[in-house]
């Protein structure tokens, strides 16, 4: 006789353990996407390391003072030193404000231009040559700014002087336009317009097709339409966008050591050829610096890291914000 | 007989607005031109001015006065933007053109042929070339990719494929790492490996310096080439049985190769002419050097930089000749990687 036998299938074990290989993948990635973060860290702990002796002995006035001298004695020894970086400090942002205010509204009209109004094949022709630009190395830029620009952005400084001295900001004593900050904010807004124009294009052609739609079903003309549902739309990300190219200006070495005239002076007067810039005193410093004041270079490259990387920061969060919210 | 109504377009120019909008545009000239010739204004510059000021008087009142005030503000508005466009692009021209305007007369086939070993850049410009330059741009960028691109395409592949916890904060700090100064780059490895470990000028330095700057174009290049690719050949992967590594290795990867190829080309255009770390970590030689680990090396922005700052009209000339060769190939791989990134998802 025979009893049918009842088997009761076992489930199988079902495992969500990822084999070896998947685990060495992953392992593998995670360590090449954390490497930003290791290079981040890295490069603020080496220079924050380096330029500790010097940042503790200056104290606060590294970035309040703002006179830069070493004197040796003939073994190599310092006898005494005052490392400040208040005239840099207040140069890098003058120039870099100067590059913005001039840069923001050309890229945003150009921005305009490219969404709403240049024709399909003349777009992408502009798109390119903005693209284009913004691959231009920056010492083209220097040295363009410098042999070409300069004559032309003296003349209008002369004339920004002549007819609205007035101004407090366009004021100054001794009629020296050579190499001011101005001409090194024109040679920086160019640089900073591609940057600017494309982050500002892109909120634009963000902006929800269905009101743009709406705006013209109702007679808006183009302006009306772009002024009631584009800007609103764009606002903070032009913002986003502006600061982004504040950080480029700031960070910016060669181009800026082309034309400007450091000075170890804090100078507010953007028309006058007395100026000073982070990064380009690094260079300036560097050729013939002994290893005390190299030291110094390396805070100064610590605080101009960490500027740049906060105005970033800040700007990236803006844009990201603004893309995420649609309308 | 049925009668077909002739198709109007009733919102396209008139022959009567297309001779009032010319009409505009003449009569702006003309009053730029005399504007010109009559009061001390001078320049190219006061003739730009003038004529946008023209044009944008004459087509605000005109349009405000056929369609009242909204139209008046949109005529002026289409002036502006139009203006903004037209600036952004002159630079570019103008760059250009002085490139090669100043340029071409310094090019020459003994240029690519000899170093600066036995010239200044003083002297004639039949002495010497930057051969040294051009092998020592093309050592460093061989070196930059060989470090860079594995980084920044394994980091593309964290934020597109693994996902993990760190997702938000690695795009975040890739982003901050893109707005890294160069210079900051440059000090970063002076401090860190240059002045403890080797203690010497070496192409490698530079190298290390640009592949910082490297990184954070290709991983982001990267991620949006990765993020094109559709989940269903992920998903296909999966269901054929392969594991991750399998997929992403045979089907994710090769279907974004083109699209990758762009993204590194776009990381190599970016530090092709970066000035700032070269100058404090490769010491410049000015003989052809092909050893990276040893020895000063020269680069096409260090020679610029040289024979710019030498000053004399021999050495300005090549330091165009040299703007000429970077920019051209600045140009070729910007060129070729819109050629490639046309299709960004190969077949």
């Amino acid at each position: 006789m025979s009893t049918q036998e009842l088997v009761i299938p076992v489930p199988r074990e079902i495992v969500t353990e990822p084999r070896r290989s998947d685990k060495v993948f992953r392992g593998v990635v995670t360590g090449g996407g954390l490497s930003s973060l290791g290079i981040l860290g890295l490069i603020a702990i080496f220079l924050g390391y380096r330029g500790f002796e010097v940042l503790r002995q200056e104290g606060i006035g590294f970035i309040t003072h703002s006179d830069w001298s070493i004197s040796t004695d003939d073994s190599g020894n310092v006898l005494d030193s005052h490392f400040g970086l208040a005239a840099m400090l207040v140069g890098t942002i003058l120039c870099s404000l100067i590059a913005v205010v001039i840069a923001v509204p050309i890229s945003v009209f150009s921005a305009l231009f490219l969404n709403f109004y240049a024709p399909g094949w003349l777009k992408k022709i502009l798109i390119t040559i903005i693209d284009m630009m913004a691959a231009f190395p920056s010492i083209l830029f220097g040295i363009w700014g410098f042999l070409v620009l300069m004559p032309s952005v003296e003349y209008w400084a002369k004339l920004l002087h002549r007819y609205l001295g007035f101004i407090p900001i366009f004021d100054m004593q001794v009629p020296v336009y050579t190499r001011s900050p101005f001409v090194a904010g024109v040679v920086l807004s160019i640089m900073i317009i591609p940057i600017i124009t494309s982050v500002s294009r892109e909120i634009f052609s963000q902006a929800p097709l269905d009101r743009i739609q709406a705006a013209y079903a109702l007679g808006a003309t183009r302006w009306a339409m772009i002024k009631a549902v584009v800007i609103p739309h764009g606002r903070s990300g032009v913002i986003g966008g502006a600061m982004l190219g504040l950080g480029r200006a700031m960070g910016e070495t060669v181009a800026v050591f082309t034309v400007l005239n450091i000075v170890f002076q804090v100078n507010w007067q953007m028309l006058l050829g007395a100026g000073g810039n982070v990064a380009s005193l690094i260079i300036l410093k560097f050729g013939d610096a002994s290893p005390y004041e190299i030291k110094a270079l390396m805070a100064a490259g610590l605080i101009l890291f960490l500027l740049t990387l906060i105005v970033n920061a800040i700007a990236n969060l803006i844009v990201k914000t603004t893309g995420k919210s649609g309308r | 007989m049925t009668m077909t109504p002739a198709p109007t377009k009733p919102w396209a120019a008139s022959t009567k607005d297309r001779t009032i909008d010319g009409a505009i545009f003449g009569g702006a000239l003309l009053s730029s031109y005399l504007l010109v010739f009559l009061t001390p204004l001078k320049g190219k510059l006061a003739y730009f001015v003038c004529f946008f000021i023209a044009y944008a008087i004459f087509t605000t009142s005109i349009k405000g006065l056929q369609r009242g005030n909204a139209a008046a503000k949109d005529a002026l508005v289409n002036s502006l933007v139009a203006v903004g466009a037209i600036v952004t692009v002159i630079p570019a021209a103008s760059i250009l053109a002085t490139v090669l305007k100043k340029g071409l007369p310094g090019i020459s086939f003994g240029l690519f042929t000899h170093d600066m070993a036995l010239a200044t850049p003083t002297d004639p410009l039949s002495n010497g070339g930057l051969l040294h330059a051009i092998t020592g741009t093309l050592t460093l960028m061989v070196l930059a990719l060989i470090m860079s691109v594995p980084i920044g395409i394994l980091t593309a592949l964290y934020l597109t494929e693994i996902k993990g916890r760190f997702t938000g904060p690695i795009r975040f700090l890739v982003q901050a790492m893109s707005g890294v100064p160069s210079i900051v780059a440059g000090l970063f490895i002076l401090s860190a490996i240059l002045y403890p470990i080797t203690k010497a000028y070496s192409g490698f330095m530079g190298a290390l310096a640009l592949t910082i700057l490297m990184i954070p174009t290709i991983a982001r290049t990267s991620e949006e080439v990765l993020n094109l690719i559709p989940n269903d050949l992920r998903e296909a992967g999966t269901a054929l049985g392969g594991t991750q590594w399998r997929t992403v290795a045979m089907i994710v990867l090769p279907a974004a190769r083109s699209g990758l190829v762009t993204a590194v080309i776009l990381g190599v255009a970016r530090i092709a002419g970066e000035t700032a770390p070269i100058l404090l970590l490769t010491g410049g030689g000015d003989k052809v050097n092909p050893n990276a680990f040893n020895g000063p090396m020269g680069s096409l922005p260090y020679y610029i930089w040289k024979s710019f700052n030498a000053g004399s009209p021999e050495a300005i000339t090549r330091a165009w000749a040299g703007l000429l060769v970077l920019v051209g190939l600045v140009l070729f791989l910007f060129t070729s990687a819109r050629f490639l990134g046309s299709r960004k998802v190969s077949k």
